[in-house]
């Protein structure tokens, strides 16, 4: 077998035709074996990540009512606003970027350039850290500030327009004097006071129970284990790519790569695989935040 | 792979993508707070054919820039054709998926519901005093 047909399979894309594919020697896919597998892989990611996102379809179309993204998720670091999805915004920049300075490593690779590898590489190293980072602020603000756990979801959604009531049964009033009201859709995040959960009375004004007295009720609680799993699933991914474009990084520094003259394709299979991991990021973004 | 490309062309190429996907991110989240209510005081697509089609856009983009990223970051556009069709095709798999599993969240839900009426039911107890049921008169039965 000629060695340039392994190495630099691609050079020799237009001059191979079928014919001579038959004979042997030249590998179908064009691609490394390294290569191919990662693509294999990220295809089993896929359906992994596919499978997690369609259920959260189902439970979502199986439940009467269900927790408004805008509402959910509208906290910042350091201001104290309702910001809708601003954070997430933020967090699918970081990862957009992260991905583009991937794709320049991979570029830098292939021209044996160890240094513009390494550089583009630290900044890839960079985004991903940060985007965990913001993970980490997203997580604990739904956990310790609101409470959402696997099996808890205090995010509601009203079933129908009523009022608040007080403890004596009388109607809530506002700071102005305006009956506390609320209207059919409207979100209400239930809050904890002194450990336990302050449950609001309320009196239904239109609807099937129209007139009747209830307590709100906590939101679908499918939802707490589908965020938790599917977006730790998501960044359990993006912690394990670090770890792997670090020891990369380190290699390429090292001129494990240069000795390799395959145009640093360890640095190529590493960013099919970050690049995977924005990818997923859109579909999490569109169903978790856009829809 | 990206063989077939200048440097300069390749730099060019990560600019674009970077616009592209930085751009469609904005539209698509400027639409959904539109559809939400967040951005025009009154204005919003909750119910009816404006939430459909707020839906189908944030769909849509997102599935553009999935093929952005797989043709041109993952250079999928430069691969054969084999290898772009054994890792395409099988994802096709997924579009019944989302159509079965989708019809049986709808159909547990209907499920939940029906259950929930029946046992809110208000169920009138028999008039007349004596049980009545399906019984027949006392006297069809055959007493030896």
């Amino acid at each position: 077998m000629a060695d340039t047909s392994v190495t630099h399979a691609h050079e020799t894309h237009d001059e191979v035709n079928d014919a001579q594919l038959w004979e042997g020697g030249t590998p179908p896919m064009r691609a490394s074996y390294g290569k191919l597998m990662m693509w294999y892989f990220l295809v089993s990611d896929a359906f992994t990540f596919a499978g997690f996102l369609i259920a959260y379809g189902a439970l979502r179309f199986s439940m009467p009512t269900w927790p408004e993204p805008d509402f959910v998720f509208a906290s910042f670091p350091f201001v104290k606003a309702h910001w809708p999805l601003v954070f997430v915004t933020v967090m699918t920049f970081i990862l957009i970027f992260s991905s583009v300075t991937m794709v320049r490593a991979v570029q830098e690779g292939h021209r044996e350039n160890s240094r513009g590898v390494v550089f583009w590489m630290f900044l890839t190293i960079l985004g991903g850290a940060s985007f965990l980072g913001c993970q980490a602020y997203e997580w604990t603000t739904l956990i310790a500030a609101e409470n959402m756990t696997v099996s808890q979801n205090p995010f509601g959604r009203h079933i129908a327009d009523g009022v608040y009531l007080n403890a004596d049964g009388s109607e809530a009033k506002n700071d102005d004097g305006s009956a506390k009201t609320f209207k059919n859709g409207e979100s209400y995040l239930l809050h904890k006071h002194e450990g336990k959960f302050d449950v609001p009375t309320l009196r239904y004004t239109s609807g099937p129970y129209a007139g009747q007295t209830a307590q709100a009720e906590f939101g679908p609680k499918a939802f707490g284990a589908l965020f938790f799993f599917i977006t730790g699933f998501h960044g359990f991914h993006v912690f394990s790519g670090v770890l792997f474009l670090t020891i990369i990084m380190l290699n390429a520094a090292g001129g494990l790569y240069a000795s390799r003259k395959n145009g640093y394709e360890m640095v190529e299979k590493i960013g099919l695989y970050w690049h995977f991991v924005d990818l997923v990021w859109v579909f999490v973004f569109l169903v978790f935040y856009l829809l | 792979m990206a063989g077939h490309q200048t440097y300069e062309e390749q730099k060019a190429l990560v600019f674009k993508g970077l616009m592209l996907l930085g751009a469609i991110t904005i539209v698509e989240v400027f639409i959904a707070l539109l559809a939400k209510g967040h951005m025009i005081h009154g204005v919003e697509f909750k119910h009816g054919f404006g939430h459909y089609l707020y839906m189908a856009l944030m769909v849509a983009f997102s599935l553009y820039k999935a093929y952005f990223i797989v043709f041109y970051f993952m250079h999928m556009a430069y691969e054969v054709r084999g290898l772009v069709l054994s890792v395409l095709l099988p994802t096709t798999l997924l579009i019944w998926a989302i159509i079965a599993f989708f019809q049986e969240g709808g159909a547990w839900g209907a499920r939940r519901e029906l259950i929930k009426q029946k046992n809110e039911e208000v169920v009138q107890p028999a008039t007349g005093g004596k049980p009545t049921g399906y019984l027949l008169p006392g006297t069809t039965y055959f007493k030896g």
